[in-house]
């Protein structure tokens, strides 16, 4: 089962520096939150910062990761 | 109906309707929160747009994500154009964005809940028993 613990730590090694905040929505391991504040999404659409965490987990998204819902920011929006 | 048959149809739906919701369920019986949230906006905004129950056939989830290279459900398209699931969708339309792409008023009151959906029904589903 993933833990969001582990989650946040695989997020954070694909983007260094970003600041990551996981939630287990569900406390069953297979909903998750992911809120990503990275100086990586700069200039990105919404679709391609949130394909940079999807292409984290790849295939689990939708398997073991039942569903991953995403916050994502920089950290000169200032929210 | 082939794989093939199944993506001609997908990417067909998306070229044709210029909104299109790839969901689980349907707008009026979604079969999952985060298809309930895309269609929710959607309906709060009071557009007409398409929507495809997925579950069916497993073969029409494989084949979208093929297409759209986007991993979960639902799946809006606009234009042709993917504009994300549901957690971007309800971004969009809390900020006023998702209004302003599909050309309409926001609501007073932006949140997801109850509206009817405005839904042109596509066939997919039954031509799969065929």
């Amino acid at each position: 089962v993933p833990k969001a613990d582990e989650l946040k730590e695989r997020i954070e090694q694909a983007l260094p520096g970003a600041k990551v905040d996981v939630e287990d929505l569900t406390g069953g391991g297979d909903h998750f939150r992911a809120e990503v504040v990275s100086d990586r999404f700069d200039g990105l659409s919404r679709i391609q910062q949130h394909k940079l965490i999807y292409d984290v987990f790849g295939t689990e998204i939708g398997g073991p990761i039942h569903a991953l819902s995403i916050k994502t920011s920089t950290p000169g929006d200032g929210r | 109906m082939t794989n093939d048959e199944i993506r001609a149809f997908i990417e067909n739906a998306i070229q044709e309707n210029r909104v299109m919701l790839f969901m689980k369920g349907t707008p009026h019986q979604p079969a999952c929160g985060f298809s309930a949230r895309a269609s929710g906006a959607l309906n709060a905004l009071g557009v007409q747009y398409a929507a495809l129950d997925i579950l069916p056939d497993p073969r029409i989830r494989q084949e979208l994500s093929d297409v759209s290279g986007w991993p979960t459900i639902p799946q809006l398209f606009v234009n042709g154009e993917l504009v994300g699931g549901s957690d971007i969708v309800v971004e969009m339309f809390e900020s006023g964005e998702l209004a302003q792409l599909l050309d309409v008023e926001q609501p007073a009151e932006a949140e997801v809940d109850e509206p009817q959906p405005q839904q042109r029904p596509l066939g997919l589903e039954n031509r799969l028993g065929g």
